[in-house]
């Protein structure tokens, strides 16, 4: 239902696309560790990388295992602020903040989905959408911990320290890289869940899921797990997120972070693998263009936004895909 | 007297509100038969079907598979024990390819929490897919999209997909709807094949179809047993004759 306006060809084709499908953790991870080379906004570069991770861990979820959660910003900004409030606050090393708020997101998941994956489609969506407005309104009213409306500060990593090598994060370059090692295990880990078995179980899942439960697919159970899973991928992009900005802002929590990461990923091209980079770095470049060209930018945002969806629904990355495989 | 009973329903009912689909229903699917189950429009020869194939969950009576309960077993279980069903209406996996189809429901039997092994490694699932969809006639659409194949051979792999989980009991719901009369011939072909080497329950609504390749046939009328014997006497049974002939006259 989800996906039923992608590729109408038969499946079997054997081109040099195929050779890039073939290796393309390789393949994403080139064309990001070339970006910076050609983005002269180093921040941007960064925020297309984490925004990025969070629209793969969104896609794994919404494109290939077909929920639709409004609610990813709980799992986003609980990564952000657990990791941010393990180093604001206690002082600890990034290597332990990050799995913190990696257990903060994993720990929200269990509970947001054990509810959620109860109800499905629209109600799905609006019941992802109603516990991630509660775990906002917690982390405000948690102030001491999470600085309420002012937002979390003081969450620095000013140098990484490896076996008696120090890489500042001040140098924006050096920081982009540290983010991308990340991104890149996390990405490797995601190609790999997608060729596994589980892989097959959610896009049958996707696919029909009556049919899948009748072929003795523990249905329930996948999408629990996808649904963790995906929430991981978005806590880390959080906890990354934070180091990067090196504050935390409510915003993070919010719905408009949800419907971002859906707009992104529609933008790429839900459930395809390089998709939710592509549409990062378009929905990021056009918010940078149009912020400094008119006020309302989230009006152009919008106006592209539709066209797409309207003219080319398999997103950036997805019509391109479609071209050429012609 | 359990003696080649695959499947005891015993007293098995459904309502639907106030509506009863079918009631205290008591059969025996003997072990290794052909059994049809027929009956008009509405006699509730679904509902009993999805009751089996743990879609639906009995308002009471029992269902009893190789002695077990199937009370309060959840779906996916159902497939494991042995029990799988083609569905009416056509019930695919559209946009994977068909060979996937098949290659999916195969490694559900086995596999489906492995996050880490890739698939491709797994050769021996798509050897079984590639099986059963040489027996089904659909090996050269191997590569197709589900959903570009035709009504028949959708078909076609609907019986693919029950089959992949090497059933014990096969349910097959009305397996030639909407098929042509070539493609009926092939299909019941099939069917007799596979009633050899599996228990198969067939529901059909067309009586002539299954007279001459059932073993044992059960008629449902408006939600209740009406007759259950061999073809013959269910030919000479009065009353199927009064049901069938008076109202659709097939």
């Amino acid at each position: 239902m989800l996906a039923a306006h992608r590729l109408k060809s038969p499946l079997k084709a054997s081109s040099w696309l195929d050779q890039v499908a073939r290796h393309r953790t390789a393949a994403v991870l080139i064309a990001l560790a070339l970006l910076p080379l050609v983005m002269p906004y180093h921040s941007l570069a960064v925020n297309i990388l984490t925004f990025g991770l969070f629209a793969c861990g969104f896609n794994l979820l919404f494109g290939y295992t077909g929920m639709l959660s409004f609610g990813h910003a709980a799992f986003f900004g609980a990564g952000a602020y657990g990791c941010g409030i393990a180093i604001a606050h206690y002082g600890l090393p990034w290597w332990l903040a990050i799995p913190l708020g990696l257990g903060l997101g994993a720990l929200l998941a269990l509970l947001i989905g054990a509810l959620a994956i109860r109800s499905r489609g629209i109600y799905f969506a609006m019941v992802t959408l109603a516990l991630a407005q509660c775990v906002y309104f917690i982390f405000l009213q948690a102030s001491d911990l999470t600085g309420g409306d002012n937002g979390l500060r003081g969450v620095n990593v000013d140098a990484v320290v490896l076996g008696g090598l120090r890489f500042s994060l001040i140098d924006p370059i050096a920081k982009y890289y540290f983010v991308l090692v990340f991104v890149a295990l996390a990405v490797a880990l995601l190609s790999r869940i997608l060729r596994s078995p589980f892989g097959a179980a959610i896009e049958a899942v996707r696919e029909n899921e009556h049919r899948a439960a009748a072929c003795g697919f523990d249905v329930s159970t996948i999408k629990y797990l996808a649904f963790v899973l995906s929430a991981l991928f978005s806590a880390l992009a959080g906890a990354l997120h934070a180091i990067h900005l090196s504050t935390v802002a409510l915003e993070a929590l919010s719905y408009h972070i949800s419907g971002q990461v859906l707009m992104v990923t529609l933008l790429g091209g839900m459930g395809t693998f390089f998709g939710p980079f592509v549409g990062a770095l378009a929905f990021l470049a056009i918010e940078h263009i149009a912020t400094n060209t008119i006020q309302y930018w989230q009006f152009v945002v919008g106006i592209v936004f539709i066209a797409l969806v309207l003219f080319f629904p398999r997103g950036i990355w997805g019509t391109l895909l479609g071209w050429m495989r012609r | 007297m359990n003696d080649d009973a695959i499947l005891v329903a015993e007293r098995l009912t459904k309502k639907f509100g106030e509506f009863v689909a079918n009631k205290d229903i008591s059969v025996r699917v003997r072990r290794g038969k052909l059994t049809s189950i027929i009956g008009p429009n509405g006699a509730g020869k679904s509902t009993f079907f999805n009751m089996v194939s743990g879609a639906l969950v009995p308002s009471s009576g029992r269902l009893l598979f190789e002695g077990r309960d199937l009370n309060g077993l959840p779906r996916h279980r159902f497939a494991r024990l042995g029990i799988a069903k083609s569905f009416q209406i056509t019930n695919v996996f559209p946009l994977l390819s068909v060979l996937e189809n098949v290659r999916s429901a195969v490694q559900a039997q086995h596999t489906q929490f492995n996050l880490w092994t890739p698939r491709a490694r797994m050769t021996e699932y798509v050897r079984v897919a590639e099986a059963l969809l040489e027996r089904v006639e659909l090996i050269d659409k191997r590569h197709l999209r589900a959903h570009q194949l035709a009504h028949g051979e959708q078909r076609s792999l609907e019986v693919a997909l029950a089959l992949a989980s090497d059933p014990k009991l096969l349910l097959m719901d009305e397996p030639t709807a909407g098929m042509s009369p070539e493609e009926t011939v092939a299909m019941m072909h099939l069917i007799t094949q596979l009633a050899r080497e599996r228990t198969v329950v067939l529901v059909e609504h067309k009586m002539k179809l299954v007279m001459g390749i059932s073993d044992r046939i059960i008629v449902l009328h408006h939600g209740e047993l009406l007759a259950e014997g061999a073809p013959d006497d269910i030919r000479a049974n009065e009353e199927v004759k009064r049901v069938y002939l008076g109202s659709s006259g097939q």
